[in-house]
């Protein structure tokens, strides 16, 4: 069966193929490049931002996705976040009696809760964003930083449907509106980088070792506990005089509890700016930026490997 | 016709092209946590004992192609059809050579972007943005690609999710969608084989329209006859190797003498009998 039958001739009725040697000088001469090869910083910027209707597409069908098969629908897009906060209050706030000392517990739990899982699904979102996405990423060209931003696009429009339910909470328990409530759309939009920026990151580091996907949870909720979502760290440390000095604003700045508490700053009035970091904006700033430039910048140094062996 | 082949225009040139795949964890063919382990401590070994294997897909292949050409691979399965198909849309990185091309190749497929739970009609923007078209340039072919998939033919399918079609309704509207933009080299992996034979007739015409919009035309195809009616020049490969490359009769008839020669010994390789039309 595996008799090698002789090569038949090269027939020369196609155009004769130049000498191998001459095929870079024949591509060059005619302006051809070399496929697949990574494109600069700003054309790959450019590209991404020819692909915007598709990020925003592709997330929005994610999201609608997401609800299709049940019977009531993108009505679950709110029923679920509020659940959430209704299974933290018991928690929390019934059986552990977390809530002493915190003036509006409940919209605190709330706002904290929610904040904290646009964050927690960006990056759990991000780590899959290659990995669990190959199919695409092999048959199809596109700036690949367009799928880990895609992702934290859908938690974003997630988070909005949250923060209507949020607001009904906030009136149901006596929080008045008030002007400050417009701070909660800076506070979003640096909280939205600082998470593509990660999201970026991980999956980079996710298309890699596909094993930090099953780790990732296990960090997050480490991060979560540390962040005061449920709970004011200025109150947990006034009850711990024994911590070193350095602890509570090291706690403090960290990004989650930083974007957290400008939220809670921002909607809930018995929330003072004492109870904030000194620099607060300066600080949810810095994270963004630094998370944002630098992990785009990881993400697109890797650019043609995704995908691949 | 390879007559009016423009020689000042190649497309894709393929130099010396060698493709390796390493394929992880096949360690001493054993799966378990023990054996990963075992990997992990002995990182500095050679791939073969750290559990890499090589295998060597595509073998020293060079062509050019030119614009306006159809040019159909062909080869028995595991000959590195589909492996070079990627490398051109570089999608898979060429071990050494250099694979050059004018414009982003596309391989035809939109499959990995359609999500079964959305409808048809959401489907085909979706998989238009995802090929990198524009808003505008989807509404205005909107009709025409459902109207060539042919799903509205029965009823009003548009409309419901995707999950709802029949495999070959599925694959219709899919190659309507991949079709619907003109690429300048397009890669098709056997896609033709899909959809009754209506269907196939159109898909054909349509590939001959794409070519005429000044691209060049890669197909991937066991189907003989597809690849007599579309292309006019065919690339040979068998166990990575070129074979042969020429016009379309002259490399067929080499290569059914060839797989007629293998029939014997394999049970039937023609797919399926073809039913009355």
């Amino acid at each position: 069966m595996s008799q090698v039958l002789h090569t038949p001739p090269p027939t020369d009725a196609a155009p004769p193929a130049p000498p191998a040697g001459d095929l870079a000088a024949l591509a060059a001469r005619h302006g051809l490049s070399v496929s697949g090869a990574r494109p600069t910083l700003p054309e790959y910027i450019r590209q991404l931002w020819a692909r915007r209707h598709f990020i925003t597409a592709f997330s929005t069908a994610k999201l609608t996705a997401q609800y299709s098969q049940a019977k009531l629908g993108q009505i679950w897009q709110v029923m679920n976040p509020l659940l959430n906060a209704a299974v933290y209050f018991l928690i929390f706030g019934v059986l552990l009696g977390t809530k002493k000392g915190v003036p509006d517990y409940v919209p605190f739990l709330v706002t904290g809760v929610f904040i904290w899982t646009f964050t927690q699904s960006s990056i759990l979102a991000g780590t899959r964003a290659i990995s669990g996405n190959l199919g695409l990423v092999r048959a199809l060209h596109f700036p690949r930083a367009a799928l880990p931003i895609s992702f934290c696009l859908q938690q974003l429009q997630q988070l909005l449907f949250s923060m209507c339910a949020l607001v009904v909470i906030l009136l149901c328990f006596g929080v008045p509106v008030a002007a400050s409530w417009v701070l909660a759309v800076p506070a979003l939009v640096l909280q939205f980088v600082f998470n593509a920026g990660v999201s970026m990151v991980m999956a980079r580091l996710g298309a890699k070792t596909p094993d930090i996907a099953q780790l990732m949870p296990f960090v997050l909720r480490t991060w979560m506990y540390v962040s005061g979502v449920m709970w004011s760290i200025e109150h947990l440390a006034s009850k711990h005089n024994d911590w070193p000095s350095w602890v509570v604003p090291v706690l403090q700045a960290n990004p989650a509890a930083i974007y957290i508490d400008l939220m809670r700053f921002a909607l809930i009035d018995s929330f003072h700016s004492s109870q904030l970091p000194a620099h607060v904006w300066l600080i949810a700033t810095g994270w963004a930026l630094l998370a944002g430039v630098g992990g785009f910048i990881y993400f697109w140094k890797a650019e043609e490997t995704y995908g691949r062996g | 016709m390879a007559e009016n082949i423009d020689e000042n225009a190649p497309t894709v040139i393929a130099d010396n092209v060698d493709i390796v795949y390493r394929v992880n964890g096949t360690g001493a063919g054993k799966g378990s946590a023990t054996a990963a382990l075992n990997r992990i401590m002995r990182r500095k070994q050679t791939e073969k004992a750290s559990g890499v294997r090589k295998v060597h897909a595509v073998k020293k292949v060079s062509f050019v192609a030119y614009k306006g050409e159809a040019i159909g691979l062909i080869g028995t399965n595991g000959s590195g059809k589909s492996t070079l198909l990627k490398a051109v849309a570089g999608l898979l990185p060429v071990e050494s050579g250099a694979i050059y091309t004018d414009g982003q190749p596309s391989l035809l497929g939109v499959n990995a972007a359609l999500m079964g739970d959305l409808t048809g009609e959401r489907n085909v923007y979706l998989g238009g943005l995802a090929m990198g078209m524009s808003r505008e340039q989807i509404k205005e072919r909107y009709q025409e690609i459902v109207d060539f998939s042919g799903i509205n033919e029965k009823g009003d399918f548009i409309t419901l999710p995707m999950r709802t079609y029949s495999s070959g309704m599925g694959a219709r509207l899919r190659f309507s969608i991949a079709a619907a933009k003109d690429h300048d080299v397009l890669l098709i992996d056997e896609a033709l084989a899909t959809g009754d034979r209506s269907f196939q007739k159109r898909s054909e015409q349509r590939i001959r329209e794409l070519r005429k919009h000044a691209g060049t035309v890669f197909l991937v195809s066991h189907n003989n006859k597809s690849i007599r009616d579309t292309c006019d020049r065919v690339l040979w490969l068998e166990r990575g190797e070129l074979r042969m490359d020429g016009p379309t009769e002259d490399v067929l008839k080499e290569y059914e003498a060839f797989t007629g020669d293998k029939t014997t010994t394999k049970p039937k390789a023609k797919p399926k009998p073809k039913v009355a039309v």
